[in-house]
């Protein structure tokens, strides 16, 4: 593209390649009162993509629920914030990178990471912690080894240089994201109550800075590409992704974090997607203000570039910010030392209007508002008759196997349960030494230095269980979530989502979106845990078809004294287990009847949200009375390999590994009781002497338990049914994945 | 004692080792920016791990020209204790304070995990508080921690007892498996042929308390707290 561009006519065919449709052009015209020209036409493209103006999906966004006494800032800002005590606070945020990644693995995670890392510092917090949730096709096709490494080594060299640790992540393997991988990227924050800032332009005639790398052809039209379905064409997008540089945003952290902490800005906001137009009018629209830039003023690496293409690169490592006035001066000072690029390239204005300019000509002028209101559409929904069929899948047509011990053996090797120590070695997960439960536990806990708190982490997701049932599914995601924070001993405070669905604009999909937001905010509520960010990826289909409906939750939780931690694993020989929850024998929707009979159906897993509630209140009563040694709750693999997981993953500490002698406490199906996912279950052991302790705060919870057996020996032993010796289930879980990728 | 951390852009252990000196061993620490010369009459200088300058062209080649550099050269010729820790040790040895050099790990991926260190030598002011052979649980985290030199380079090191901690076994055993990086036989960390510069690649920094899982890193920095100091 050359300036020619600015002389681009502007027929039905331009409209269509930037994404409009021709009712949405003939808004712009209303709200313009004539015709846009073709940079006009760009920033409405890129801001009222479903990436940034959530067209198809605000409406039911809103229903969540966000309020909660700890809220210091909810959705609408870079990322939301908490209230942790004693005047601290913690920000966090998941966000999407899915269709970059699935075009180009490495930039497009890495770019990931550095996206929602400028997401946190932008709000003031000092990044603390990053997680991540990926899901891929089956590890077997050579192309998703390809996609697996490239996502992982983008994340690590992203992480590892900006010196963040990556604590905690999930990866599933599933043939519903062969063709559209997810990625979803989490940062973590802390800072203090004062030190907060937010993304507005106020004060008429104060300057508005860019700073960070420059401004080049990468990126351009990033928002627009990801709210699109994936082509055999969209190879060809690949000047859509954007190039990391995760050096240049090791400086720009630092530096806006002496700008921030020096009181020395009013706003501030990162450029990600729809880069300089969205940080622009955003920061102008929140602030009630105007903004007018010159395009010619902002710092660029290329020549020749065109108004739109600076609008609308998405070059990464770059902010804007408005300074106090008086304060421009040491805003330079700063950038300077850290050896940054900083311009200024405009004012706040009064006028409520963007106005750009390139060398004093003006370019394009819009009101603020009318970019960030992008139109509210409700689509059509219709129930998938899938949902019936899985309804109606008879589970007694399944045979039980005769060796339960191989099965067991098949799922802890199956990748997507398997530990998933060849991804998070590559991390750097100690970093800042406040790293206090690794990766390989239910949560993973980092300190607050100079405090006692602590705070628990978890990012989890199931689209198979909302493919079967999007309400349900989408339920026990934020329970199993929620879960895995109590079994650390934490209370969930609050949660950040990313929603990655198909086209909403197709009916069917539409409705599972519906009906999994209305779960995620019935959990919610019940509860007590407020939603404070999150962002949608749509459109994540392609020919073949759309992806499993996946909502995935990122939990935070707080300790008051970060010594209750508890960690997954058997401490002691000699210890008792119990079961807190009822054993079940359903194997619908099981990881198991997926792995071993080759069947993705069947009826979801149910969830009583009362019940799941008075679990965690029990788990967090234990934790603060030190009662118990270990905490594990049973997700994929049900019941026998949670007991396996309990057994060797304090390895993952260069802890010893320990045996366990278990009955099987239920009836029905023996394969439901051993491998099904009835939820609100969790394994904890502790010492002998603290049973009737213990029973009492599960008796005082209403929380159903039942001894199943005592740790020792060198085997898990499950009834007459399952007996392995643990060194060598232990070997083929950590191995599984390594031996896949060698 | 006082200790001086230098900061290049790019470090990001510096606030690690800021913070076990000062808030676990209770020593006065100064952060020096590298475009300063001024070390700020140290006892000893910390050059911290991270990622200098991103260490897009080879790790530790860009540090080396800071200013500060300069002034930790000299520092060190006049016999000032320094140790450099993980990208520390890679600056160390582009700038000529140590030997040989840190390639890219075996597998050529990034590695975060927990390893196990025997203390080759304890006549040095870092290891002076370990007994012979004593193990050290400490974390690595390094995409370049392959230590290599030649091979009379190899026998110098030997001949003056420059190997300071080698990886190994939880038993100090040295199997082909406790060798995390493919580092030349093992070698964790060397010291310079004075015996007052050090650099290993596993960070004590990450290991001077309990609750991080080890608090053995301790011997390093107690070694070097018990050291008598003074520029000559």
């Amino acid at each position: 593209m050359t300036s020619s561009i600015m002389n681009v006519e502007i027929n039905d065919k331009v409209i269509k390649e930037h994404g409009l449709k021709p009712d949405e052009y003939q808004k712009i015209c209303g709200i313009l009162g004539r015709k846009p020209n073709i940079t006009e036409l760009g920033l409405y493209s890129v801001m009222w993509s479903e990436h940034c103006g959530y067209k198809h999906s605000r409406a039911l966004l809103k229903t969540l629920p966000t309020k909660g006494d700890k809220v210091l800032q909810g959705p609408g800002e870079n990322a939301g914030i908490m209230d942790i005590g004693q005047g601290w606070a913690v920000a966090f945020k998941v966000e999407s990178h899915n269709h970059p990644s699935a075009i180009e693995p490495y930039q497009g995670a890495a770019t990931g990471v550095g996206g929602i890392l400028r997401d946190i510092f932008t709000m003031g917090a000092r990044p603390v912690a990053n997680l991540n949730s990926l899901r891929f096709g089956p590890l077997t096709d050579p192309k998703v080894k390809r996609l697996f490494s490239g996502v992982v080594h983008g994340i690590a060299d992203y992480g590892n240089c900006m010196g963040i640790p990556t604590v905690a992540g999930e990866v599933v393997f599933d043939e519903s994201y062969s063709e559209n991988c997810l990625v979803n990227a989490m940062s973590v924050g802390l800072l203090k109550h004062d030190q907060i800032i937010k993304g507005k332009a106020t004060g008429v005639g104060n300057a508005v800075i860019y700073i960070g790398a420059t401004t080049g052809r990468d990126g351009i039209h990033g928002a627009t590409f990801a709210s699109t379905e994936i082509t055999n064409e969209s190879t060809e997008k690949r000047s859509a992704v954007q190039v990391a540089d995760p050096f240049m945003e090791k400086l720009l952290m630092e530096a806006t974090l002496e700008l921030i902490h020096g009181n020395l800005l009013i706003g501030i906001q990162d450029m990600g997607a729809a880069g300089l137009t969205c940080s622009t009018c955003e920061m102008a629209s929140r602030g009630g203000a105007g903004i007018e830039i010159d395009v010619a003023k902002v710092p660029q690496r290329e020549k020749g570039m065109s108004p739109y293409e600076i609008l609308l690169s998405e070059s990464q490592e770059r902010m804007l910010l408005v300074a106090k006035p008086g304060c421009e001066q040491k805003v330079h000072d700063i950038l300077a030392k850290w050896d940054l690029h900083a311009a200024t390239i405009g004012v706040v204005t009064d006028t409520g209007r963007m106005v750009v300019k390139e060398n004093g000509k003006v370019v394009a002028d819009v009101p603020a508002d009318s970019l960030t209101e992008a139109p509210v559409y409700y689509p059509a929904k219709s129930e998938p008759a899938i949902l019936k069929k899985h309804k109606e899948f008879d589970e007694n047509s399944v045979p039980i196997p005769t060796n339960l011990s191989e099965v067991l053996e098949k799922l802890i090797s199956d990748p997507t349960i398997a530990s998933k120590r060849w991804v998070y070695r590559q991390y750097d997960h100690m970093v800042r030494s406040n790293t206090l439960i690794r990766p390989g536990s239910d949560a993973a806990v980092i300190r607050v230095k100079g405090t006692q708190l602590g705070l628990a982490m978890t990012i989890d997701g199931l689209g198979s269980y909302c493919a079967l049932d999007p309400y349900e599914g989408a339920k026990i995601v934020v329970a199993e979530a929620a879960r895995n924070i109590a079994c650390s001993g934490a209370e969930s405070i609050g949660m950040t989502d990313c929603l990655n669905f198909g086209s909403p604009e197709k009916p069917e999909v539409f409705y599972y979106l519906d009906r999994v937001v209305a779960g995620l905010g019935d959990a919610c509520r019940a509860f007590g845990i407020p939603i404070t960010g999150g962002n949608v990826s749509l459109y994540n289909e392609n020919p073949t078809g759309a992806i499993d409906p996946t909502p995935i939750i990122g939990m935070m939780g707080l300790f008051q004294n970060v010594e209750n931690r508890i960690t997954q694993w058997f401490k002691n020989e000699g210890d008792f287990i119990y079961l807190l929850g009822s054993i079940g024998q359903s194997i619908g929707g099981s990881r198991y009847l997926a792995v071993t009979h080759g069947k993705k159906t069947g009826l979801c897993p149910t969830l009583n949200l009362d019940a799941e509630l008075k679990l965690h209140q029990s788990l967090k009563a234990l934790a603060d009375q030190k009662l118990l040694q270990s905490a594990h709750d049973c997700s994929d693999g049900g019941f026998a390999v949670a007991l396996a997981e309990s057994c060797f993953t304090g390895a993952t500490h260069e802890e010893k590994s320990l045996g366990a002698v278990v009955t099987l406490p239920g009836d029905g199906r023996v394969d439901g009781q051993l491998f099904g996912e009835a939820q609100s279950r969790v394994i904890v052991s502790f010492k002998a002497v603290n049973a009737a302790k213990v029973e009492e705060v599960l008796k005082k919870f209403g929380v159903p338990f039942e001894k199943i057996g005592t740790v020792g020996g060198d085997a898990l032993v499950i009834g007459k049914e399952v007996k392995v010796g643990i060194s060598r289930l232990s070997d083929l879980f950590f191995t599984s994945i390594e031996k896949m990728m060698a | 004692m006082r200790f001086s951390v230098p900061v290049f852009p790019g470090s990001n252990c510096d606030h690690d080792c800021e913070y076990v000196l000062r808030n676990v061993e209770n020593q006065s620490v100064e952060m020096i920016w590298h475009k300063d010369t001024d070390l700020k009459n140290p006892d000893c200088v910390v050059v911290p791990g991270g990622f200098s300058y991103g260490d897009y062209l080879r790790t530790g080649a860009i540090a080396r020209f800071s200013p500060v550099m300069k002034s930790v050269a000299d520092f060190a010729a006049k016999g000032g204790l320094v140790i450099g820790i993980c990208n520390g040790f890679q600056i160390l040895c582009e700038a000529g304070l140590l030997p040989g050099a840190l390639l890219r790990n075996k597998n050529l991926k990034f590695i975060c995990q927990t390893v196990y260190l025997r203390t080759e030598e304890t006549d040095t002011p870092f290891t002076n508080a370990c007994k012979p052979h004593q193990v050290l649980k400490i974390p690595i985290a390094h995409g370049e921690g392959n230590y290599f030199i030649d091979a009379d380079g190899l026998k110098n090191l030997k001949d003056n007892r420059q190997i300071v901690v080698r990886y190994c076994d939880s038993e100090g055993k040295l199997p082909p498996e406790s060798n995390p990086n493919g580092s030349l036989e093992n070698i964790a960390g060397i010291c310079n042929i004075n015996r007052n510069v050090f650099g290993l690649m596993p960070h004590p920094d990450r290991s001077g308390e309990d609750i991080l899982g080890s608090h053995d890193g301790n011997y390093i920095w107690k070694s070097i707290l018990s050291t008598k100091v003074g520029v000559q």
